[in-house]
C-alpha cells in the first residue's frame, strides 16, 4: 500500500467495495458482455406464445362489430365520449381491427404461429442440412456432385415467386409453409457444413478411428459431428430471423399462413385498407417482427463471437 | 477464362432446365392440368379444350407433355393469361418498364448511400458516426420491408400529407412524378443499402489493416491519398461484385413493394395472378425472373474476375 500520497483523493479503497458511482458502469459492462436484452425479449415472446390462451384477454378470432376499429386503450378521448348511442363495453389495449377483433390478442396468438413455424422449420432444416452436408462431404462422388449442383440451382431461383407457384398449385397451409421454410434452411446450410466436413475428415483422429475399424456412420456422427455443432448453432441462430421475415412476407402477400389463423404478416396485411384511420392494426404486429428478428440477430452474433470468432464472415 | 465462361453458361442453362422441371412438376401436383389453362366454373367449348390439349400435349405421356411445354416456352410462347385472355408475354411486356425503373432508381440509391456510409463508418470506427451508420444498417436488415412501407405511407402520406399514397404518377410533371418514387425507393433500397454498408465497412477495415496501407502511411503518403487511392480502390471489389446480385435480389423485393404502393409492375401482376388462379401468368413471371437472375449472376461472376485479376478461376 502506498502511503506516501497525502491527498485523501488517493486514499486506496478497501478491497471488495464498489462505489455507487460505478453501478451504471457495471450494469453497462454486464449488458455488453451477456445478451441480456435479446434473451429477455425472446423469453417474453416465447412465454407469450406458450401461454397465449391465458395472456390474451379475447378470443383472437372473436368478432365484435361494436368495437370495430376501436382505438388503443390509452386514447381516453375515444373511450369516454359516447358515440352515436353506443359505447365500447371495454377497452382494447392495442385497439381492435375492422371486425372488432382485439389486436393485442391477435398479436399474442400471432407470436405462437410465427415463432412456432420459424423454430420448427429451423430445427428440421438444420437436421436435414447437417445430414446432407456430412454425407456429401464425407462420401463425395456422384451424390456430392448432384447435391452441390442442386444447391446451386436452388440458389438461382427466385424463392418468393416459387412460393407463389406453390400456393397456386399445391395450396396454402401451415405445413406447406413449413416445408418451404425447411427447404430454404437446409439448402442454405449444406455448403457451409460440407466445407467444414471436407477439412475435418482429413484430420488424424479420423484416420486413426478408421484404422481402428470404426464404421463410416460412427466416424460421421461420433467424430465429425461434434466438430460442426458450433457451426450449426451459429448458422441456425443467425438465420432464424430471416425465416421469420420470409414467413411474414409470404403471409403478407396472402400466400403463407391461411388468413383464418392469426399471423403477424397476415395482420399487417389486414390493416392495409384502414391505414388512414387505424394505424395500430398494422403497426403492432410489425413491431413484434422487428423485436424478434433483431433479438435473434443479436443473439446469433453473440453466440458466434462466443463460440467461434472465425465464423465472422458467415453473416449474410 | 474461356473454360470458366463455358462452364458458367452450361450451369445457367442447367438451372433454367431445373427451374422449368420444378414448375412443371408443381403444375402436375394437382389432379388435372387442364384446369390450369381454363377458368374453373366457366363454360369452355369442347373445341377450345381440344385446341388447348393439342397445343400443350395434354393427352400424351408426361415426358412428352413436358417437352411440348418446354418447347413452347423456348419459342417464347408462355401461354395465355386465363384471366385476361391475352398472351402472357404481352401482359408482362406492358408492366416490365415500371418494375425496371423502380429497381434501377432503388439500386442507385442503395449504392450511392451504402458505399460511402461503409467507408465513413470504417474510418470512424467506434465513434458516434459508426454507431449511427450501423444502426441504420441494422434497421434495414431487421425491419420487414412491407412494414417500413406501410409505416412510411402512414407518416408521410396520410399523417403529414407530403407524399402521394400509391401509384407511379405516370403523365404528371417531373417533380410530381419524382414524389411518387420517394417512398418505394427508400423501402426497396434500404435493405441493399444495409448490405453495401456492411460489406464496404468490413472490406475497408481489412484493407486499412493491410501491409501495403501501412507501408504507404510509413512512406509519408498523405492520409487522403492513402484512404482513397490505396485502400478504397481495393475495398471496392467486394461491394462491386454484390452489386449485380443485389439488382437481381430486387426482384423479390419488387413483389412486396409493388403490392404495397400499388406500383403497376410485374411483381404486382404476379401476386394478382395468384389471387386469380392465373397459372400461366405466374409461371411466365417466374421464368422471366429466373432468366434475368441467372444472367445477372453470370455478369457478377465476370465482373469479379475483371475487377480483381488475382482471382484465377479454375
Amino acid at each position: 500500500m502506498n502511503t506516501n500520497i497525502g491527498s485523501p483523493a488517493f486514499e486506496p479503497k478497501p478491497e471488495g467495495t464498489i462505489s455507487p458511482l460505478q453501478y451504471p458502469n457495471i450494469v453497462w459492462r454486464f449488458i455488453r458482455r451477456w445478451p441480456v436484452i435479446p434473451v429477455g425479449i425472446l423469453s417474453i415472446l416465447v412465454l407469450l406464445a406458450v401461454f397465449a390462451q391465458f395472456v390474451a384477454p379475447h378470443d383472437p378470432n372473436a368478432q365484435n362489430l361494436r368495437s370495430n376499429l376501436a382505438h388503443p386503450a390509452w386514447d381516453n378521448d375515444y373511450y369516454e365520449n359516447d358515440r352515436v348511442g353506443s359505447k365500447i363495453p371495454e377497452r382494447h389495449w392495442l385497439g381492435a381491427d375492422l371486425f372488432g377483433r382485439d389486436v393485442f390478442s391477435r398479436v399474442v396468438y400471432g407470436t405462437r404461429v410465427s415463432l412456432g413455424v420459424a423454430i420448427v422449420s429451423m430445427i428440421s432444416g438444420t437436421i436435414l442440412g447437417a445430414w446432407a452436408g456430412i454425407t456429401t462431404g464425407y462420401y463425395g462422388g456422384l451424390f456430392d456432385e448432384l447435391m452441390t449442383r442442386f444447391v446451386d440451382v436452388w440458389n438461382a431461383l427466385p424463392f418468393l415467386l416459387i412460393a407463389l407457384v406453390v400456393s397456386i398449385t399445391v395450396g396454402q397451409g401451415v405445413i406447406i409453409m413449413m416445408v418451404l421454410l425447411i427447404m430454404l434452411t437446409w439448402v442454405g446450410l449444406v455448403r457451409n457444413v460440407r466445407a467444414e466436413v471436407l477439412s475435418l475428415k482429413t484430420r488424424d483422429y479420423v484416420a486413426a478411428s478408421k484404422v481402428a475399424g470404426a464404421s463410416d456412420l460412427r466416424i460421421m456422427y461420433k467424430h465429425i459431428m461434434p466438430g460442426i455443432t458450433n457451426l450449426l448453432l451459429v448458422l441456425a441462430s443467425l438465420r432464424v430471423g430471416g425465416l421469420i421475415l420470409t414467413e411474414a412476407s409470404l403471409s403478407f402477400l396472402g400466400v403463407g399462413i391461411p388468413s383464418r389463423i392469426p399471423s403477424w404478416g397476415g395482420m399487417i396485411s389486414d390493416g392495409r385498407g384502414t391505414l388512414d384511420e387505424a394505424w395500430w392494426i398494422s403497426f403492432f404486429p410489425g413491431l413484434g417482427i422487428f423485436l424478434t428478428v433483431m433479438s435473434m440477430n443479436f443473439l446469433g452474433d453473440w453466440i458466434r463471437d462466443r463460440t467461434d470468432p472465425r465464423l465472422r464472415q458467415l453473416r449474410d | 477464362m474461356k473454360n470458366f465462361l463455358a462452364r458458367r453458361l452450361i450451369f445457367s442453362i442447367l438451372s433454367l432446365f431445373f427451374a422449368s422441371m420444378a414448375v412443371f412438376g408443381l403444375a402436375h401436383a394437382k389432379e388435372d392440368p387442364i384446369n390450369l389453362f381454363i377458368q374453373p366454373g366457366y363454360f369452355v367449348s369442347p373445341e377450345t379444350l381440344e385446341v388447348l390439349k393439342e397445343k400443350w400435349g395434354l393427352d400424351k405421356p408426361l415426358a412428352l407433355q413436358y417437352l411440348t411445354w418446354a418447347g413452347n416456352m423456348l419459342r417464347g410462347d408462355l401461354g395465355d393469361s386465363v384471366q385476361q385472355q391475352r398472351p402472357v408475354t404481352t401482359v408482362i411486356g406492358e408492366k416490365w418498364g415500371a418494375t425496371f425503373q423502380l429497381a434501377i432508381v432503388a439500386w442507385i440509391f442503395g449504392t450511392i448511400t451504402g458505399i460511402p456510409l461503409g467507408v465513413v463508418s470504417a474510418l470512424q470506427r467506434g465513434k458516434l458516426v459508426d454507431y449511427l451508420a450501423r444502426g441504420v444498417a441494422l434497421f434495414g436488415q431487421t425491419l420487414p420491408a412491407f412494414w417500413i412501407g406501410l409505416v412510411g405511407i402512414w407518416i408521410f402520406a396520410v399523417y403529414l400529407g407530403w407524399l402521394p399514397v400509391f401509384g407511379r404518377g405516370a403523365g404528371l410533371p417531373f417533380f410530381e412524378q419524382a414524389k411518387h418514387y420517394v417512398l418505394p425507393t427508400l423501402v426497396l433500397g434500404w435493405g441493399p443499402m444495409a448490405g453495401y454498408m456492411r460489406i464496404t465497412r468490413s472490406a475497408m477495415l481489412e484493407v486499412l489493416d493491410s501491409e501495403y496501407v501501412k507501408l504507404a502511411r510509413a512512406k509519408g503518403v498523405a492520409s487522403r491519398s492513402v484512404i482513397w487511392k490505396h485502400a478504397f480502390r481495393n475495398a471496392l471489389i467486394q461491394p462491386l461484385t454484390i452489386a449485380t446480385l443485389l439488382l437481381a435480389g430486387f426482384m423479390d423485393g419488387a413483389v412486396l413493394v409493388e403490392v404495397i404502393f400499388a406500383w403497376p409492375g410485374v411483381g404486382r401482376v404476379a401476386v394478382e395472378a395468384v389471387n386469380q388462379n392465373d397459372f400461366m401468368l405466374i409461371t411466365g413471371t417466374v421464368f422471366i425472373f429466373t432468366f434475368l437472375y441467372l444472367i445477372m449472376s453470370l455478369v457478377a461472376d465476370l465482373l469479379y474476375t475483371v475487377a480483381d485479376p488475382r482471382i484465377r478461376l479454375s
